[in-house]
């Protein structure tokens, strides 16, 4: 038993079958990728986790839970961030109070009126929040406001948002994307060692195959809204399905 | 100091210093000189101040934290009232109760409407919160007679129980503790005037401390989440945490300092009438938060200042006072000079208002605060390049 267990999810947008049953078991402490063609429904498969979309039939089980009918900071408290295809940071704030809340978030749930402390010094917090910050190699831009952070760095941002939360499962929509290939690198090595450190099961949507390929344990090819394989990264590359679906586009 | 950092201490110390001597700094002009009718130191206008000062505070957690622009904060004023008034009739002219409950009242009242027009955000919760008031206001105003007096409203009377209060001879006077609110003292230095009022110094503490809050509850972790909310909602939910109850309370706190500035309003003048529920003293406090410049600690009581000041001061000028004012003008450019000015004084105090208001928001989108930074900033650059000039003391 995995970790996420995904059973005969469909999802129909109109008369588009973005998902069609879709069945996905992702293991507790590995990294599982989801590759696939543009419009697979990868994006729409994370939905469908994290809350955003109900699908139309099918079951999804996190840690032996339904998250089916939970809204979602319900199912981000059970222990699921996710980081989005493009950033959903909040611009207004600054970078560090950007990685406070999800502090607040994880120390005192999904509300609390904390009308009369003072954000500065609330014990520990600010600690937290700047260790996340050091991580990702922002503390200098700790006061910046984040919307005016360049692409990457939002990214960076957002995945630190989620980090610092200590989530059980992590899902990662095209975490590099727009980034630089040394940025990219570091988001490489930065997701390594959290996996190195800690308990962490992360799901991770990616084009980049270098990216895949130098994090991911399982691979999982979804196409048209159907996975084709799930496989090691040695064994899919030479996938006569795969290729026939997917690779004869993106050189592997 | 008070648990606030050194500016915002600073900013607090000098809003104390401001309005405690208000009736000094707003008395400028010697009486019977020409400017005197500038002045804005008499008890009715400087109580205004603060309580519509405290109404736009209240008002700001609300709009300026969280973006949700309510249309219907009157009701909660006029609720504060009404509850204020019974509690006047019924216990005592003592106001501590009335203001306590003025605020339990329009708390209640305030959690039932944001329950239900937050359902909603943009302009439909905006269009929510309008109908609710509205509602109010016409229930005030003619089915809900026997509690609001309807259109003539409740004033307290010699009649009324008032169960708390054995000497009914002293009836009809607005007190804390024996001391009245309409007392004033008469304090006339050399040609200037000045009243010192008991009614304005409590409703000046109670503002004191109300923005002493506000500032707490921007500094806080919840003033920060309600931030958030205004920032990105999506990203707040796929944190964790739930809108919901943080806009609800961001509501309930609002409403309670409408509420106060409600039951402010009956001590210092102890009767209510439906027109305060009306739509368009929702629509003032959204002028009064935005002309200051929202989101901000002290716009909102500027802009309550600024509107007020207006109403009760450019509305007084008319044409023979702009006659003497420009009389050492040529008679017919006098003439045409007075004739010009004439639509934005007296009764067209409205259209300087507005004209000002559209200038702000289109010059100075953060408000007053934003031209008092920019002001600041031009003048800490010459300052800051003077510094440079002179060669460092050590
Ligand atoms: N809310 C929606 N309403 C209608 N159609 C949608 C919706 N969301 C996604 N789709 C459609 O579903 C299909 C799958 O989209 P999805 O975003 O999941 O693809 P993806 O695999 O993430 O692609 P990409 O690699 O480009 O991000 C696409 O054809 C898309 O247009
Ligand atoms: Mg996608």
């Amino acid at each position: 038993m995995g970790i996420l267990e995904v059973k005969g999810v469909n999802k129909r947008f109109g008369g588009l079958q973005a998902l069609g049953d879709v069945n996905l078991s992702i293991k507790e402490n590995t990294v599982h990728a989801i590759i696939g063609p543009n419009g697979a429904g990868k994006s729409t498969l994370l939905n469908c986790l994290v809350g955003k979309l109900i699908p139309d039939s099918g079951s999804v089980m996190f840690d032996g839970k339904s998250v089916l009918g939970r809204k979602p900071h319900e199912i981000n408290q059970m222990g699921i961030s996710r980081v989005f295809q493009t950033p959903e940071i909040f611009a207004d704030l600054t970078v560090l109070e950007n990685v406070m809340i999800p502090c607040f978030a994880k120390r005192d749930g999904a509300f609390r009126l904390h009308a009369f402390e003072s954000v500065g010094q609330e014990g520990g917090i600010l600690e937290q929040a700047e260790a996340i910050l050091s991580d990702v190699n922002m503390l200098e831009k700790r006061n910046m406001h984040a919307g005016s952070l360049s692409r990457g760095d939002k990214r960076r941002l957002e995945m630190a948002m989620c980090l610092v939360q200590e989530p059980k499962l992590l899902l990662l929509d095209e975490p590099t994307a727009g980034m630089a290939r040394a940025d990219t690198n570091n988001t490489i090595d930065l997701l390594k060692e959290i996996k190195a450190t800690r308990n962490i099961t992360m799901a991770i949507i990616e084009h980049d195959m270098h990216v895949v390929f130098s994090l991911a344990e399982r691979i999982t090819v979804l196409a048209q809204g159907t996975p084709l394989v799930e496989e090691t990264p040695e064994n899919i590359k030479g996938h006569p399905k795969v290729r026939e679906a997917y690779l004869g586009e993106a050189q592997v | 100091m008070f648990g606030l950092n050194a500016k915002d201490t600073r900013l607090l110390w000098i809003v104390i210093g401001l309005t405690m001597l208000a009736p000094f700094l707003l008395n400028p002009f010697p009486e019977g000189s020409e400017l005197a009718q500038f002045n804005a130191g008499y008890p009715d206008l400087m109580q205004r101040f603060v309580i519509f000062g405290i109404f736009a505070i209240g008002f700001n957690i609300l709009f300026g934290l969280t973006g949700y622009l309510s249309f219907g904060h009157a009701a909660f004023l006029g609720v504060g009232s009404y509850a204020a008034i019974w509690m006047m009739k019924l216990l005592t002219m003592n106001v501590i109760p009335a203001i306590i409950m003025s605020i339990v009242f329009a708390g209640l009242f305030s959690l039932i409407v944001g329950w239900i027009s937050l359902r909603r955000s943009g302009i439909y919760f905006s269009i929510l919160t309008l109908a609710f008031a509205q509602m109010s206001y016409a229930l005030a105003y003619s089915v809900l007679t026997p509690i609001t007096g309807g259109e003539t409203g409740l004033q307290a009377k010699i009649s009324d129980p008032r169960i708390l209060d054995s000497n009914a001879g002293e009836f009809g006077r607005a007190n804390l503790f024996g001391l009245h609110m309409n007392s004033s003292y008469e304090l006339t230095i050399g040609r200037w005037e000045f009243t010192v009022n008991t009614g304005y110094y409590l409703a000046a503490c109670v503002m004191l401390i109300s923005f002493y809050m506000a500032i707490r509850i921007f500094r806080s972790p919840f003033g920060m989440m309600l931030r958030a909310i205004k920032s990105n909602q999506q990203r707040m939910n796929y944190t964790g945490l739930s809108t919901r109850p943080y806009t609800l309370a961001a509501f309930v706190i609002s409403g309670m300092y409408a509420g106060l500035a409600g039951g402010l309003m009956v001590a210092m003048d102890t009767q209510v009438g439906p027109e305060r529920m009306f739509w368009t003293a929702s629509g003032e406090v959204v002028l009064m938060t935005i002309l200051g410049g929202a989101g901000t600690l002290i716009g909102p009581v500027l802009g309550a200042g600024m509107i007020k000041y207006m109403e009760n001061i450019i509305s007084k000028i008319n044409d023979s006072i702009l006659h003497q004012w420009f009389s050492f003008l040529p008679d017919g450019l006098e003439d045409v000079i007075v004739a010009v000015v004439h639509p934005f004084i007296g009764k067209g105090w409205s259209l300087t208002l507005g004209l000002t208001f559209m200038a702000v928001v289109i010059f100075l989108p953060g408000g007053l605060v934003e031209g008092g930074q920019r002001l600041g900033r031009l003048f800490g650059r010459k300052s800051a390049e003077s510094d440079k000039k002179t060669p460092p003391a050590e």
